[in-house]
């Protein structure tokens, strides 16, 4: 039972965060933890704070109180391309996509790369053929392919394969922590399924990740551990080889008490 | 640290069904579909393909009715120029309309702007260059003041644009105490003003600098919105604004640039105005807004955001210029060419809902 991950440091650490919405009190002194290479799941309650903690963690939203580290340096990210340029990368439930736009053109969205040279330099020229050639590599990479056209918009793709194009951004220009809130709420058996192995294969690199579900099935087969939060903080972690779904829930919903040792 | 690979997770009891399904997650097939998916499909891709196709049918179509008046070098040369204007507007118009806004002052603006340079130039006798300079800075101010309202007080850009358009017009009135400065004191004082009502002949066309000016403002525009990091954000804030902002973009930053642009262009749009109709009038130009979303509809920009090229509104004025220039050399009535334009913009909008419905 003894944590072996106590002796290795955490990538991202927060410790008695606090954020608060007028008199809505969303995320009350929270802690959080994410060890190198591993999957941790955040488990709660509609209305627990998840995705407070996820925008906390992500940039998207500035906390009140406590502190941040990453690879034990604090960090106060005030907007998502500063948690961004920091390695932090997240795919949103809404995936943040641009529809209209092309899968090449949503990839590098607000990093999108110039021309060397004088038209770069001075009109800003972008660089569309190495951008397209990068984005065709990443989505090979992470075996998302046969894309037929990396030109083709994002609303004519299926759910899962925008699923694929969020996920592969985010694996692309993530240095140290991908985050992906509900990545397959919304999606069928058969293309769950395959975004589940996808979370795999970017574990498979060597990337911490943290996911948010409120799917135990997939919670209990992918993550080596669960973050499980309640009432604004985090009320324990467990690992999935210990407990049932059934306890973890018991846990989530304040049906039981959780366990002495594993209490945060 | 479990080091258990994915193969050896257990696989979930429902799952069991899917062991032999194909394992690769974003597979771009492609399907059989019928002729008007094809069709809506490639005008999906292609967006700007329905106004040319609709430009090259109307030329063709009074080419027969109107005769070879129509096809003239004199003829072509002054479509074009009786369009500039309008082409300019609706130029500044699509920046604001590919960000999901619209702009109702654009004609206000454009107008209050050449009072100014006008003011400025005749009546103060400032040289006219500094003039027209004080012109442009005072359109990307009156941008700026629209784009502020949108973004940090969050009032919807119709009413914003509505209010402003008032605000400039009476503005235009005060400045201008409603009277034309007369093309001969322009060109006594600052003929520099009226530089852009010039032509050169070339053959048996007049093509007016104001005409190329139209082309270089849609040259410029699509450079930028095409090749550059800020045009590509413009596409992203009108496809989906939240999306745009979680991708890192500082969304409220991009929309006031946006709306400060069009004042700029709005302002060149005044100097073009001043040569198009050789004097400043405050009374000019008053159906000019909604002229300009016409140009913008017709030429396939999706007034929702975020979808078609900036080539498309001049093609969309173009597609005016002629239908009333082919009408009145057919000898139709002017009304018929307003009617006519009218249908024009709902057919292009129903083509434009058509075209969005695209399934994969």
């Amino acid at each position: 039972m003894s944590n072996t991950s106590q002796s290795v440091q955490p990538v991202l650490k927060a410790r008695g965060i606090v954020k608060r919405y007028g008199r809505v009190t969303a995320l009350n002194y929270a802690d959080f933890d994410l060890y190198p290479g591993e999957v941790l799941a955040v488990i709660g309650d509609n209305g627990a704070g998840k995705s407070s903690l996820i925008k906390a963690l992500s940039g998207a939203v500035t906390i009140d109180e406590g502190s941040i580290e990453l690879d034990g340096k604090p960090i106060q990210f005030t907007s998502p391309m500063e948690a961004r340029e920091a390695g932090i990368e997240t795919v949103y439930q809404n995936l943040a996509l641009s529809p209209a736009l092309s899968i090449a053109d949503n990839m590098f969205m607000g990093r999108e790369l110039r021309k060397k040279g004088f038209m770069g330099k001075y009109f800003g020229a972008l660089d569309h053929k190495e951008m397209q050639r990068l984005a065709r590599e990443k989505l090979t990479d992470l075996g998302l392919m046969t894309i037929q056209n990396i030109n083709q918009a994002v609303e004519t793709l299926s759910g899962g394969q925008r699923q694929g194009v969020a996920v592969a951004r985010a694996a692309a220009f993530g240095s140290r922590v991908v985050i992906m809130d509900e990545p397959t709420a919304a999606l069928g058996v058969k293309e769950s399924r395959r975004v589940l192995d996808l979370i795999a294969d970017v574990k498979a690199r060597g990337m911490p990740i943290v996911l948010i579900s409120h799917n135990m099935p997939h919670v209990f087969e992918v993550a080596d551990r669960i973050h499980v939060h309640r009432l604004g903080k985090r009320l324990c972690t467990i690992k999935p080889d210990d407990y049932s779904m059934s306890d973890a829930v018991a846990f989530m919903t304040g049906a039981k008490e959780p366990p002495a040792e594993d209490a945060a | 640290m479990s080091e258990t690979p994915k193969s050896s997770r257990q696989k979930q009891e429902f799952e069991h069904a899917l062991e032999s399904s194909d394992r690769n997650v974003a597979q771009f097939e492609h399907k059989h579909r019928s002729f008007f998916g094809n069709v809506q499909h490639f005008l999906h891709g292609n967006p700007t393909m329905v106004p040319v196709i609709v430009l090259i049918f109307s030329i063709i179509i009074f080419g027969f009715v109107a005769g070879s008046k129509f096809f003239s070098p004199f003829n072509l040369s002054l479509i074009m120029q009786q369009v500039s204007i309008i082409g300019i507007l609706a130029a500044a118009q699509s920046l604001v309309i590919l960000t999901a806004g619209i702009d109702l002052s654009v004609g206000a603006i454009m107008v209050l702007m050449s009072v100014i340079m006008g003011q400025l130039a005749v009546t103060i006798g400032i040289p006219a260059p500094i003039a027209i300079i004080i012109g442009c800075i005072g359109g990307i101010c009156a941008g700026g003041l629209n784009g502020f309202l949108v973004t940090r007080i969050k009032l919807p850009p119709f009413i914003v644009t509505l209010g402003t358009w008032n605000i400039f017009f009476a503005l235009n009135l005060w400045l201008s105490g409603a009277q034309s400065i007369r093309s001969q004191t322009l060109d006594e004082i600052a003929p520099l003003l009226k530089f852009f009502g010039e032509s050169i002949a070339l053959g048996g066309a007049r093509i007016t600098y104001g005409s190329i000016l139209m082309l270089v403002i849609f040259a410029v525009l699509w450079y930028i919105l095409n090749h550059t990091s800020w045009g590509r954000h413009v596409y992203a804030i009108g496809d989906d604004k939240e999306a745009a902002e979680l991708s890192g973009i500082r969304t409220n930053r991009t929309l006031i640039t946006v709306y400060c642009l069009a004042g700029l262009v709005c302002a060149i749009g005044a100097w073009a105005s001043i040569g198009r109709v050789g004097s400043v009038s405050p009374q000019s130009f008053q159906e000019a807004n909604l002229q300009s979303i016409t140009a913008v509809v017709i030429g396939g920009i999706s007034l929702f955001g975020g979808r078609g090229s900036i080539i498309g509104p001049l093609i969309g004025a173009l597609i005016v210029g002629v239908f009333n220039s082919g009408l009145r050399l057919a000898g139709v009535d002017v009304l018929w060419q307003v009617f006519a334009i009218g249908w024009l913009t709902i057919i292009a909008v129903a083509i434009d809902q058509w075209i969005r419905k695209v399934s994969s």
